[in-house]
C-alpha cells in the first residue's frame, strides 16, 4: 500500500486555497486544483473497509486507487451535500419548501463516488431523492434551493418541484415520482445509447422498495435479452417508506434478484467502493449488458419530511450507523489519517460551505415566483396555437404555443 | 356484420352505399369521375405499412417497437416487410410485457430517439398507463422543457368483432382528457397515412387509436396523399361532407356509419353534415362550432361508453360557444352502458349502427319517429 507524504505543510495549505478560490468564482463542484503540489494527483491505493460479494460474475478488487485530490474533493462534495440537505429540512419545516422532500444525508457517498467512476456523457436516473444526484451532476446550490421554493431559477423553473430535478445536458434524466417507473426509462436511455452507438452506459438507481416492482423484471429481462448497457443500482437504504426490507422482500438480496444478471453487493457508505464498483459495472455493462449493484446504504431522515423515521427503526439504530458508517466521517478520517488535510483545514472547508448554501438559500429566497403566463408553457413542444383553459374557461385562456 | 367493405371503382350506380370515401362538396355520383386524382386506391393497413416505412427511411432515429411487429409481421400485418427491410435493430419484437417495454419506449425518447411502440390493442396500454401519461405527457412541462417525448403510441382501439369485453373498450375519451398528450383517430387511408407521418415527426408523445376492422377497408388516395412528404394537420378536423339541417359528428369507423347515415337523410330532405374530427385532442372546436352555427343541430357520434365522452365533450364546447345558435338539444349516439358482451346479437345492440344515427338526426331536426316503432 503506497501513502503519499507531502513535503511541507505550506503545501498542504496551498492544496486548499486553490479550492477555496474556485468555490468562490464558479458555480460547479468540481474545480481544477493548481499543481501546486504535485503530490495531489499521485496514487494512493486504499483497501475498503468490507469486501464485495459477487453473483455470477468476479468481483472487483478491494484495493482501490485514488488521489489526494480526489479524496479531499469526496469530502468537499459529501460535506455541501450534507450540509444542503439539512438545510433543506429547515426550509421545509420553515413552510419555504412545500409538498414532498425526500432527503438523501447518509447516502452521499452513493452518489460521489459513481460520479468519480463516470462522465457526463454516462446517463443517471433516479426517483424522488434526487437533490445530490443533481448536485453531483453539475446542478448549482442556487438552481436546487430556487427549485424547492418554487420560484422561477429553478432548475425546473419551479413547475416541478422536489422529485422532478432534470440535468439532460449532464446526462441527467430525473426526477422520477412514480416508485420504479424510472428502471424501465433508464433501460430505455441504455437502449438508445447502444442503438447511438455512443460507447456510454447508463445508471438506474432505485430503493429497496422499488426493488419488487414487476417493471423491473420486465424491463430488465429486455435488457439482458437485447444486451443493452444498463447498470441497475439498488440503494438499499433498508426501509420502503415504513417498511423494512424482510417485511416487503422474500429475498432481501437485491444483488441476487437478478438472477441470470450479474450482481455485486458494495458498502454504499464507503465512497471508494462505490466508485470501485461503478467503474468495474461500466465496464462490464459496455462489454457484456446488464448488471446490478446493490448499495448497501442507510438514510438519517425519515422516507420523506412527513415521516419522523423513527416509528419503524429504534433511535439506536440511527445513531449507531451514524457513529460506525458515516460516509463523511469516513473520508474525513482518511484524510487525517493519510496527513492530505489538518483537522482545522476541514472544519474551514465546511464552514465555507456552510457559507456558501447560506447564500444559495438567501439569494433564493429573495428570487421571483413564475409569471402566470409559465401556468399554459412547455405543456407541448409545439402547441399549434391551441386554446388551453384555466379553471373558469370564460376567464383565463391561452393559446399553447 | 361488421366485416370488410370494399369500394367497387367505376359502379357509377347512384347508391353510395359503400363506406366513407372522402366526399366533397359534390352530391352528383357522376362527379367523381373528373376527380382524376382519386384514381388509386389503398387499404388502410397498406398506407399506414407506407408510413411507417417513409418516416423510418427519411430519419434513422425513428424505430418500432412491439409484440409480434417484426418476425411475425405485425399482428394485423400493419408493420409487414419492415423488419426485412429495416433489420432488427429497428424492428423490435419485444416480450408480451407493456409496462416494461412501454417505460423503455419512452426512455429511449427521452435520449432523443423517435420510437414507435405499438400495442397490439389498446386494451393492453392499460398495463403500461402509468408511463404514458406520468413518463411521457408529463415530461416537458415538469421539466419546463428540458425532456421533451417524440414518442407514437399505435394499436388498434375499441370494438372489434366477437372479442369481447376486455378487447373492445375505446380509449379516446381517456388519453384525450390529458393534458401534454396528443390523440389521433385516422378514418380513410389518407388520414392514415398523412396523420402517422404527422404524428411521428411531432415532438410530442402521440397517441395513434387505429380501428382493427377498418385495416382492410380501400380508399381512393390522391396523388398528393401518396408523397413521402405528405403530412396531414395535427387539430384539424375534415368535413367529410357537406350539409345544412344537421352537424354529425364521428372518428374512426363510426366516420363510415355517419356518411352512410347521412346518405339515407338525404331521402328524407335532411341535409347532414359530416364532421370526421381526425384528431381528439386537440379538438378542432372552431370547425365543430362553425358548422352548428351553419345547421344549429348537432349529433355526435362514438363507438365507446358515453359518461365522460367525447360526445360530452362536444357537446360541452357547443354549449359554452355556440349554446344561442342551437335549434335543438345535441344528441349523443355512443357505445351501451355495458361492457361488450359476445353474442352477435347483443354485440350488435351495443355498438352504435346507422339507424340509431339516423334518427338521432331526425330528432334533432324535430322529425322524429315514436319510440315504439323502433325496431
Amino acid at each position: 500500500m503506497a501513502l503519499a507524504h507531502l513535503a511541507s505543510s505550506s503545501s498542504r495549505s496551498n492544496l486548499l486555497k486553490p479550492i477555496f478560490a474556485a468555490l468562490s468564482s464558479t458555480p460547479s463542484l468540481r474545480c481544477p486544483i493548481s499543481s501546486a503540489a504535485a503530490d495531489n494527483t499521485k496514487t494512493l491505493t486504499i483497501e475498503t473497509s468490507v469486501p464485495f460479494t459477487a453473483h455470477q460474475c468476479e468481483a472487483p478488487s478491494s484495493l482501490v486507487d485514488t488521489t489526494p485530490e480526489e479524496l479531499l474533493t469526496f469530502f468537499r462534495d459529501m460535506a455541501t451535500m450534507r450540509r444542503m440537505e439539512i438545510a433543506a429540512d429547515s426550509l421545509y419545516k420553515a413552510r419555504l419548501i412545500r409538498g414532498f422532500c425526500h432527503l438523501y444525508d447518509g447516502q452521499e457517498a452513493a452518489a460521489v463516488g459513481m460520479e468519480a467512476a463516470i462522465t457526463k456523457k454516462d446517463s443517471i436516473i433516479t426517483a424522488y431523492r434526487d437533490h445530490c444526484t443533481y448536485l453531483a451532476r453539475g446542478g448549482t446550490l442556487l438552481e436546487i434551493f430556487s427549485e424547492l421554493m418554487g420560484r422561477q431559477g429553478g432548475g425546473s423553473r419551479g413547475k416541478g418541484g422536489s422529485m422532478h430535478f432534470y440535468k439532460k445536458e449532464a446526462g441527467f434524466y430525473g426526477g422520477h415520482g412514480i416508485v420504479g417507473a424510472q428502471v424501465p426509462l433508464g433501460i430505455g436511455l441504455a437502449f438508445a445509447q447502444k442503438y447511438s452507438k455512443d460507447g456510454t452506459v447508463a445508471f438506474v438507481l432505485y430503493g429497496d422498495g422499488a426493488a419488487n416492482q414487476g417493471q423491473l423484471f420486465e424491463a430488465l429481462n429486455i435488457a439482458a435479452l437485447w444486451d443493452l448497457p444498463a447498470i441497475l443500482v439498488c440503494e438499499n437504504n433498508h426501509y420502503g417508506m415504513g417498511t423494512a426490507e424482510w417485511r416487503a422482500a422474500k429475498s432481501p438480496a437485491y444483488y441476487k434478484r437478478g438472477d441470470y444478471v450479474p450482481g455485486l453487493k458494495v458498502d454504499g457508505m464507503d465512497v471508494l467502493a462505490v466508485k470501485q464498483a461503478c467503474k468495474f459495472a461500466k465496464e462490464h455493462a459496455l462489454k457484456n449488458g446488464p448488471i446490478i449493484l446493490e448499495m448497501d446504504t442507510y438514510r438519517y431522515h425519515g422516507h420523506s419530511m412527513s415521516d419522523p423515521g423513527s416509528t419503524y427503526r429504534t433511535r439506536d439504530e440511527i445513531s449507531g450507523v451514524r457513529q460506525e458508517r458515516d460516509p463523511v466521517e469516513r473520508v474525513r478520517k482518511l484524510v487525517l489519517s493519510h496527513d492530505l488535510a489538518t483537522e482545522k483545514e476541514l472544519k474551514d472547508t465546511e464552514k465555507e460551505i456552510r457559507k456558501k448554501v447560506d447564500e444559495a438559500i438567501a439569494q433564493a429566497k429573495e428570487s421571483p415566483m413564475p409569471d402566470p403566463s409559465e401556468l399554459f408553457t412547455n405543456v407541448y413542444v409545439k402547441g399549434f396555437g391551441i386554446e388551453a383553459c384555466g379553471p373558469d374557461r370564460k376567464e383565463v385562456r391561452a393559446v399553447l404555443p | 356484420m361488421l366485416g370488410v367493405i370494399r369500394r367497387k371503382i367505376g359502379a357509377g350506380g347512384s347508391s353510395l352505399l359503400t363506406s366513407g370515401w372522402s366526399f366533397q362538396s359534390r352530391p352528383a355520383v357522376s362527379a367523381w369521375r373528373s376527380y382524376s386524382s382519386a384514381a388509386k386506391e389503398m387499404t388502410v393497413r397498406d398506407a399506414l405499412n407506407s408510413a411507417l416505412d417513409e418516416e423510418m427511411s427519411a430519419d434513422p432515429k425513428v424505430f418500432l417497437m412491439g409484440e409480434e411487429v417484426g418476425e411475425y409481421q405485425g399482428a394485423y400485418k400493419i408493420s409487414k416487410g419492415l423488419l426485412e427491410k429495416y433489420g432488427p435493430e429497428r424492428v423490435l419484437d419485444t416480450p408480451i410485457t407493456e409496462a416494461g417495454f412501454t417505460g423503455i419506449g419512452v426512455g429511449a425518447a427521452y435520449y432523443g430517439l423517435r420510437p414507435v411502440v405499438e400495442f397490439m390493442t389498446f386494451n393492453f396500454s392499460m398495463q403500461a398507463i402509468d408511463h404514458i401519461i406520468n413518463s411521457a405527457a408529463k415530461s416537458n412541462y415538469m421539466s419546463a422543457g428540458q425532456i421533451s417525448v417524440p414518442i407514437v403510441f399505435r394499436g388498434p382501439n375499441g370494438a372489434a368483432a366477437g372479442v369481447g369485453a376486455q378487447h373492445s373498450h375505446c380509449f379516446a375519451a381517456w388519453f384525450a382528457s390529458c393534458p401534454g398528450l396528443k390523440v389521433l383517430a385516422p378514418y380513410s387511408s389518407e388520414d392514415a397515412r398523412g396523420l402517422l407521418k404527422a404524428a411521428i415527426r411531432d415532438p410530442d408523445p402521440v397517441v395513434f387509436l387505429e380501428n382493427e376492422l377498418l385495416y382492410g377497408e380501400s380508399f381512393p388516395v390522391s396523388a398528393e396523399s401518396l408523397d413521402s412528404s405528405f403530412c396531414l394537420p395535427i387539430g384539424k378536423a375534415k368535413i367529410e361532407r357537406e350539409g345544412k339541417d344537421v352537424t354529425i359528428t364521428a372518428f374512426s369507423k363510426m366516420v363510415g356509419y355517419a356518411l352512410k347515415a347521412a346518405e339515407i337523410l338525404t331521402k328524407e330532405g335532411i341535409s347532414a353534415e359530416v364532421i370526421n374530427l381526425r384528431s381528439i385532442r386537440p379538438l378542432d372546436r372552431s370547425t365543430i362550432n362553425a358548422s352548428v352555427r351553419k345547421t344549429n343541430r348537432l349529433v355526435t357520434v362514438e363507438e365507446g361508453f358515453p359518461q365522460h365522452g367525447v360526445g360530452a365533450e362536444i357537446c360541452t364546447s357547443i354549449v359554452e360557444e355556440s349554446f344561442g345558435y342551437l335549434d335543438a338539444p345535441v344528441e349523443r349516439i355512443a357505445g351501451a352502458d355495458v361492457p361488450m358482451p359476445y353474442a352477435a346479437n347483443l354485440e350488435r345492440l351495443a355498438v352504435p349502427q346507422v339507424e340509431d344515427i339516423v334518427r338521432a338526426a331526425k330528432r334533432a331536426c324535430y322529425r322524429s319517429v315514436p319510440l315504439a316503432a323502433v325496431a
